[in-house]
C-alpha cells in the first residue's frame, strides 16, 4: 500500500527504453529529469515536509558535483571514494550552517539560504586555481561500479532511474516513520511539536542535513555523467527551478515532487523557441501555481481522481448489491 | 508526596508582572484546578510549567528534579504534558497521525534506520499504531481514527489535543480551559473524561472559566489574582473564602488596587 506508487513507477522506468529504444527524450532528457526528480525529492523533505524553505540547494548539488570532479581529476582518486568524501564533507558543512540559519524563520531563513548559495557560487567562480573557475573541470572520469562501466546513454539511464527509485524509497520510509511525522507537526506547531516531546532544533538540523547529503549524491552522479562541470549548473536560478518544481508538483507530496522535477525538465525541451525566456517562464508557473493551485497541480489532480475513483467504486458497488 | 512543587515563581513582561513570587504543590493523584479572573496569570504559568517561557526568578521541581531551566522537549520528556487553549493540532495530519506525534519518546529510531526501515523501526510502528489507538478509543475518537484534523469539529479536536496528550504518557497533564467553547453535553463528557484520566493514574492539572466543571472534578483549587496566590484549598474552602468571593464578585475593600 505504501509503496504501491515506487511499484508503479518502476514497472514504468523499465519498460520506458524498451518501447521507446534510443529515444532523446527517454535516455538523455530523462536522465536529466531524474537528477532533478532527486534533487526536487531532497528539497520536498526540507520544504515541503518540514517547512524550512531553502533557496540555496544548488549549492549542495554543487559540492557534491564539485567534490568528485575536482578529487577525481586534480589527485585521481578512485570515482567512489570520491564521492564518499563529497557526502560527508557536505553534511559536514550543512551541519555547521544548519544550527545558526534554521533559527530563522519565514523570509529571514529564505534570505540567508539564498545568501549561502550565492557565497558558494562565487567561490566555485573565484577560487579558479583549482576549479576552473567559470570554464569549470572537464574530462572527468568514467564511473565504474564493481569494474562495470557506466559509459553509454542506456546505462546511464539504468543507473538514474535506480537512484531515483532509491531516493523514492528512502523519502517514504521517512515520511512514514517517527521522525517524518516529527516534521510534518514541528511544520505547522513548533510548540505543540516540542510539547510532544519533539527536539525541534535538532530535527530541523537533521533533516537539513539529510536533505543536503541527497542533493551532494545526486551532484556527483551528475558530474560522473556529464563529464563536466561548471558554476552555471549550480547558480541562484536553479535552486529557484527546484523550488518551482516542488511547488509545482504540491508541497508536501513527494511523487509531486518527481512530477514537477519532470514537468521543468521537459517544458524548455518543449518550447526551444522561447528559450531566451526561460527564467521568466517558470516565474510565470512559479506564481500561477501559488495564486490558483497553492497544493500544487499533481496533489490536486491526485485528489480528483481519488474522489471520481471513489465515485465510482461506489456506484458499482451499489448496483452491483441491487442484483 | 508532591509530585509537582513551585516556589517562589516570578515573571514580568516589560513592566507588567504576570506572576509574582507564586508556590503551590501538587500532590499525585489528584485533580488540581487553577482559577482566577482573566488576566490573572493562569496560561503564563501554564507556559512557565511546559517550559514556553522561561522564570525570572523561583523554581519548578518536578518528582524532586528541578526542571525550572529546561527546554519544553525536556519537560515532556520528564513526564509533563499538556493541552493549548487556543487548538495547537497538527492540521496537516489525520487524527491518527496527531495521536501517533504523540507517542514520539516512546520510540528512540533515527533518521537512518527509518529511511532503511530496519526492524526496530518496523517494530516500533506496530507498537505505536496500537498505543495510538488505545489512546483514541480511551478519548472516545475511535470513530474519527481516519479523518483530517483540518475537517473536524471544535469538541472533537479539544478531546484530540487530550488523546495525543495522553499519548505521551504523562505522570502529570496540565489542560489549559479544556471546556472553552463545549456545549453542556460535551462538557459534561469532558468532566467523565478528566475523571477517568485522572482514576488511570495520570495527576491533572487544570485551568478553566466554568465553574460547574471545576467544582465537579477539582480535588484541589489553587486562585490567583493579578499573579499571585489568593487563596488554596478544597472546593468548599474556595466557595466560602471571603477573599475569593471579593475577588469574583467585586468586593468593596481591593488592597493594591
Amino acid at each position: 500500500m505504501r509503496l504501491r506508487g515506487l511499484y508503479l513507477l518502476t514497472l514504468l522506468l523499465v519498460a520506458l527504453p524498451f518501447i521507446f529504444p534510443d529515444n532523446y527524450y527517454v535516455t538523455v532528457v530523462g536522465v536529466t529529469a531524474a537528477v532533478h526528480a532527486i534533487l526536487a525529492m531532497s528539497l520536498n523533505l526540507l520544504m515541503g515536509y518540514a517547512g524550512q524553505i531553502s533557496l540555496g540547494h544548488a549549492a549542495f548539488f554543487g559540492m557534491g558535483a564539485y567534490a568528485s570532479a575536482l578529487l577525481t581529476t586534480r589527485w585521481d582518486w578512485p570515482p567512489l571514494l570520491a564521492m564518499l568524501f563529497g557526502l560527508i564533507f557536505t553534511a559536514v558543512v550543512a551541519y555547521l550552517i544548519s544550527r545558526p540559519i534554521l533559527r530563522l524563520k519565514g523570509h529571514y531563513l529564505a534570505m540567508a539560504t539564498l545568501g549561502f548559495g550565492i557565497i558558494v557560487n562565487i567561490i566555485l567562480v573565484q577560487a579558479g586555481e583549482y576549479t576552473g573557475g567559470p570554464d569549470g573541470l572537464s574530462d572527468i572520469p568514467v564511473l565504474a561500479l564493481f569494474g562495470w562501466e557506466i559509459d553509454s546513454d542506456l546505462r546511464w539511464y539504468g543507473v538514474m532511474m535506480a537512484a531515483v527509485l532509491l531516493v523514492l524509497w528512502l523519502n517514504l520510509n521517512l515520511i512514514h516513520s517517527r521522525m517524518g511525522r516529527a516534521l510534518r507537526a514541528l511544520h505547522t506547531s513548533e510548540f505543540a511539536a516540542e510539547t510532544m516531546g519533539i527536539n525541534t532544533t535538532a530535527t530541523k538540523s537533521t533533516i537539513f542535513v539529510t536533505s543536503a547529503v541527497i542533493a551532494a549524491a545526486a551532484g556527483s552522479l551528475f558530474a560522473h555523467q556529464q563529464s563536466f562541470v561548471s558554476p552555471g549548473s549550480f547558480s541562484f536560478f536553479f535552486s529557484i527551478e527546484l523550488v518551482t518544481m516542488v511547488v509545482l508538483g504540491g508541497l508536501a507530496s513527494t511523487y509531486g515532487a518527481i512530477f514537477g522535477a519532470i514537468v521543468i525538465t521537459f517544458l524548455p525541451e518543449l518550447l526551444v523557441v522561447f528559450e531566451d525566456y526561460e527564467v521568466m517562464i517558470f516565474g510565470a508557473i512559479l506564481m500561477l501555481t501559488m495564486i490558483f493551485l497553492p497544493q500544487g497541480i499533481y496533489v490536486v489532480v491526485e485528489q480528483r481522481l481519488l474522489r471520481w475513483w471513489q465515485k465510482c467504486w461506489l456506484q458499482s458497488g451499489e448496483s452491483g448489491g441491487a442484483t | 508526596m508532591a509530585l509537582l512543587e513551585v516556589r517562589g515563581l516570578s515573571k514580568a513582561f516589560g513592566g507588567v508582572t504576570a506572576i509574582s513570587n507564586l508556590s503551590f504543590r501538587v500532590d499525585s493523584g489528584v485533580v488540581y484546578a487553577v482559577i482566577g479572573p482573566n488576566g490573572a496569570g493562569k496560561t503564563t504559568l501554564f507556559n512557565m510549567l511546559s517550559g514556553i517561557y522561561q522564570a525570572d526568578s523561583g523554581e519548578i521541581h518536578f518528582k524532586q528534579q528541578r526542571i525550572t531551566a529546561l527546554a519544553p522537549y525536556q519537560i515532556a520528556k520528564a513526564g509533563i504534558s499538556r493541552t493549548f487553549q487556543n487548538l495547537q493540532i497538527f492540521f496537516n495530519m489525520s487524527v491518527h497521525e496527531n495521536v501517533l506525534v504523540g507517542c514520539h519518546l516512546r520510540t528512540a529510531s533515527g533518521v537512518v534506520e527509518a529511511m532503511l526501515r530496519l526492524s526496530r523501526v518496523r517494530k516500533e510502528e506496530r507498537q505505536v499504531h496500537y498505543w495510538a489507538d488505545e489512546s483514541l478509543e480511551f478519548c472516545g475518537l475511535s470513530a474519527y481514527r481516519n479523518e483530517a484534523a483540518d475537517a473536524l469539529p471544535y469538541g472533537v479536536l479539544k478531546r484530540l489535543e487530550i488523546a495525543r496528550a495522553l499519548a505521551v504518557e504523562p505522570q502529570l497533564l496540565m489542560m489549559d480551559e479544556p471546556a472553552a467553547g463545549l456545549n453542556d453535553t460535551e462538557s459534561v463528557e469532558m468532566i467523565h473524561l478528566i475523571r477517568r484520566i485522572r482514576d488511570r493514574g495520570t495527576t491533572v492539572l487544570l485551568v478553566e472559566h466554568n465553574m460547574d466543571l471545576i467544582m465537579n472534578v477539582s480535588d484541589r483549587l489553587l486562585v490567583l489574582d493579578y499573579g499571585s496566590r489568593l487563596a488554596e484549598g478544597s472546593c468548599e474552602e474556595i466557595q466560602q473564602n471571603p477573599k475569593v468571593i471579593a475577588a469574583y464578585l467585586g468586593g468593596e475593600v481591593r488592597t493594591g488596587v
